[in-house]
């Protein structure tokens, strides 16, 4: 039933690839609330690994494509806090440094625009309890970009706190970074490795089966390592937990 | 202007190397803070000054990657720093966090430092009137050379066979002691942690803590082998007991503030409408060099100054908390030019550009003349703590290292180009700095700098090309998912331990594999109906 708001998602090209569990559950989660969602199919991506690697000419014009894609749309919802990021901080920079004063605009009023899932749901929807279902021991990591970018803050965890059955337990030295960031991972593979050894060396001592956060991106870096190790835990977006019922679980 | 040199480096003699063309040579609406700079042709670094020279310490450095890969390797600095920084950055997160107005702090520390290096020129030309006028003698360096020449010749006249040294990153940075020591005067370095980098035969991991990768058990008998050589013994029976290990400092450096007749200084901050200098400092060596000596020769950069007295209240509230995480630090110095029989009655300010114009001329990257040196952005750097301060190939490690080092030396040497990169931007450095300047941002600004410097033919350049027209249209990048998805198809659920092309990422991670289905084939599968988009 459509009670809520119309809702575009951005998928985010990395989640509509490789993590497509995490959109969906997005599109799940959303509709289940009462939103009508949308997926306008000429949407690719942001551009921040360009952005961020220094191609900003590359950029350019996925700025002028996102404005386009989602200018129409009064929300638009991204599982990811870093694409969100790139969207609100990187954008609006990018168009006035190709010198287009009309694409600046337009990016700072899709940007305006854009939501991080977390930010959609207590922000905007005004729910905590999302009606989730999620029986297991879960630590949160709280992603670079949606707490030091967005500033999210406690949000996430606002929200796994009404999950039902879960037993969350809290993440050692948790606001420091996974090591992942974007091509980071490889340029300066070894550093990477080395934190990404210590985020997972926390996330074992947590006994957590589930290590879970806003950011795909990040839980690839963390989940290779601990899948590497052979650890045992899994990695989930937030989205799949909040999506996660008893009919439907994660 | 009274000094031994010519002044070459002094504001508003263009072209020698001056801090800009005059008074109106950086207006603050040029001022841009979103880190992605001005297309090439339309602003950015221009030639208006020399690029500082790399220093013969660091000539030849392998990139930021090749140095922390051994770096990483050395697991008892790893566990030093991982250690060390933990502490401070604890003691900074306390102290920071009880002070109700931190963030007004920060944008007024941030105001003060641009209104002095939007106004360069008139503010070093107010210090030196002001300096003068009180009985000091400014000389003008437009580099590392010049400045050297200039304390030596100073060192010299004064038939002076030995300095004693206040920590100083300037005098690092331009190698004062290296210049000395050639031409055959000992440079004692009396801060604690310099004199063990000293005694080491060592260089400064860290702006603040400059011995921060080396542990008690390592700085004794770095004390036992090489105290005698050059001063006063180490007790033998020294243990590592930091108090014990503090007493032998402090009985071999009394030795050398009784007897020194010149000392070399820096300072945290120059006044202009003063002509004060200050020296922040916790162990009172700084105040012994200050005082005793006959003669006081302070290497200063130009973006030390500050517009008012005023001004440096802000920053003694800023900087000890941020640099040593304590409210106050137990010694501030501050100096006026001379003072009838009181103090140094020969005093001298060197005031050094080395590469500070050429970073001043680009608008976005000179908010990084703003720092104020207090290792904040080091201490809670997750890619510091691991890689450790030399990796970063000069005196300024860390995050505000990345993003000065290539300003300063320009992106031709191979860690000048590696050090926009050696930042996973996850943003700690900002959220801490006492100035704000957004680090990452400025990175990111720099990196496209590096790109648009090279030939855009590497593999990497090619690829993001590739990547970029794939992107350009949902079509093309609809085949590139078929192509991706069917290779999910074929891996099944099998755990992928190597790609080709990704060896630096599977050397310790496994790959994903590819979904059998993108999220935009479920879409159509599941939603094409209601959704007019997708049809």
């Amino acid at each position: 039933m459509t009670t809520g708001p119309t809702v575009a998602l951005f998928a985010t090209c990395f989640n509509d690839t490789m993590w497509p569990e995490a959109p969906r559950a997005t599109v799940l989660l959303l509709e289940r609330l009462g939103c009508r969602v949308v997926f306008p199919r000429e949407q690719t991506c942001c551009g921040q690994m360009f952005t961020n690697t220094g191609y900003a000419d590359e950029a350019t014009p996925l700025v002028r494509r996102y404005a386009d894609v989602f200018g129409p749309y009064d929300y638009v919802v991204a599982p990811s806090g870093s694409c969100v990021g790139s969207v609100r901080e990187q954008h609006a920079a990018l168009a006035r440094r190709a010198g287009d004063t009309a694409l600046e605009a337009a990016a700072e009023a899709s940007a305006a625009r854009t939501y991080e899932l977390s930010e959609f749901l207590v922000d905007v929807l005004g729910v905590t309890d999302v009606g989730a279902y999620f029986p297991h021991r879960v630590t949160y990591h709280p992603t670079c970009h949606s707490l030091r970018m967005l500033h999210v803050g406690d949000k996430p965890l606002q929200l796994l706190r009404q999950v039902r059955g879960i037993d969350l337990v809290e993440l050692p030295s948790a606001a420091e970074c996974c090591g992942f960031g974007g091509t980071f991972a490889v340029k300066n593979a070894d550093t990477s490795i080395a934190m990404g050894a210590d985020k997972a060396r926390h996330v074992r001592e947590t006994g957590a089966e589930v290590v879970v956060a806003g950011d795909n991106s990040c839980l690839a870096h963390i989940g290779g390592i601990l899948d590497r190790q052979r650890s045992g835990v899994r990695t989930l977006h937030l989205a799949q937990i909040l999506a996660s019922t008893e009919e439907v679980p994660a | 202007m009274t000094g031994p040199q010519p002044a070459p480096g002094r504001p508003g003699a263009p072209p020698t190397g001056d801090v800009g063309g005059g008074p109106t040579a950086y207006p603050d609406g040029a001022r841009r803070a979103d880190g992605l700079g001005e297309p090439a042709a339309g602003g950015g670094p221009d030639s208006s000054g020399p690029l500082q020279r790399t220093s013969e310490t660091f000539l030849g450095m392998p990139s930021f990657q090749t140095a922390a890969r051994a770096a990483l390797a050395n697991t008892q600095q790893r566990r030093n720093l991982a250690h060390a920084t933990a502490t401070i950055r604890a003691k900074r997160a306390a102290v920071v966090a009880e002070v109700d107005a931190w963030e007004e702090l920060r944008v007024a520390g941030a105001e003060a430092k641009d209104e002095a290096l939007h106004h360069l020129p008139d503010y070093l030309e107010q210090l030196e009137d002001n300096l003068t006028a009180r009985g000091a003698t400014v000389h003008w360096a437009r580099d590392a050379e010049e400045a050297n020449a200039i304390v030596v010749g100073l060192v010299r006249d004064r038939d002076a066979e030995e300095v004693v040294k206040v920590k100083s990153m300037a005098t690092q940075e331009i190698e004062l002691n290296e210049a000395l020591e050639a031409a055959g005067i000992h440079a004692w370095e009396t801060d604690l942690a310099e004199l063990i980098v000293q005694l080491g035969h060592d260089r400064p991991s860290h702006i603040l803590v400059p011995a921060i990768h080396r542990n008690r058990a390592e700085i004794r008998e770095i004390f036992l082998r090489e105290m005698g050589d050059v001063g006063r013994p180490a007790p033998a029976d020294l243990s590592d007991e930091p108090a014990r290990l503090a007493e032998a400092a402090r009985l071999h450096l009394r030795e050398k503030f009784m007897r020194a007749r010149v000392a070399v200084s820096g300072a945290n901050f120059a006044i202009a409408e003063t002509g004060t200098l200050v020296v922040v400092e916790s162990e009172g060596n700084g105040r012994m060099c200050l005082t005793l000596p006959e003669t006081l020769i302070s290497v200063v950069g130009v973006e030390k100054v500050l517009p008012t007295f005023a001004d440096l209240g802000t920053m003694l509230q800023l900087l000890p908390r941020s640099s040593t995480g304590e409210r106050m630090n137990p010694y501030t110095s501050m100096w006026t030019g001379v003072h009838d029989g009181d103090g140094p009655q020969d005093v001298h300010v060197v005031l050094v550009d080395n590469g500070r114009s050429h970073v001043l001329s680009d608008p976005v990257g000179r908010d990084a003349l703003r720092c104020i040196r207090c290792s904040a952005c080091l201490n809670v750097c997750p890619v510091y703590e691991r890689a450790g301060g030399h990796a970063y190939g000069s005196v300024y490690p860390g995050p505000i290292g990345a993003v000065l080092n290539p300003q300063l030396r320009g992106t031709a040497s191979d860690v000048d180009k590696s050090l926009p990169y050696a930042s996973s931007l996850c943003g700690a450095c900002f959220e801490a700095c006492p100035v704000r300047i957004d680090i990452p941002s400025l990175l990111v600004h720099l990196r496209t700098q590096v790109v648009d410097e090279a030939s855009g033919r590497s593999p990497e350049a090619l690829g993001m090309k590739a990547a970029a027209w794939t992107f350009g249209d949902h079509r093309r990048l609809e085949a590139a998912q078929r192509a991706a998805t069917l290779g999910g198809r074929l891996l099944g659920d099998r755990t992928v331990r190597n790609v080709p092309g990704l060896g630096a990422w599977a050397q310790a991670r496994d790959v994903p594999t590819p979904p059998r289905e993108t999220f935009r084939q479920w879409w159509r599968r599941t939603h094409r109906d209601e959704d007019r988009e997708d049809t």
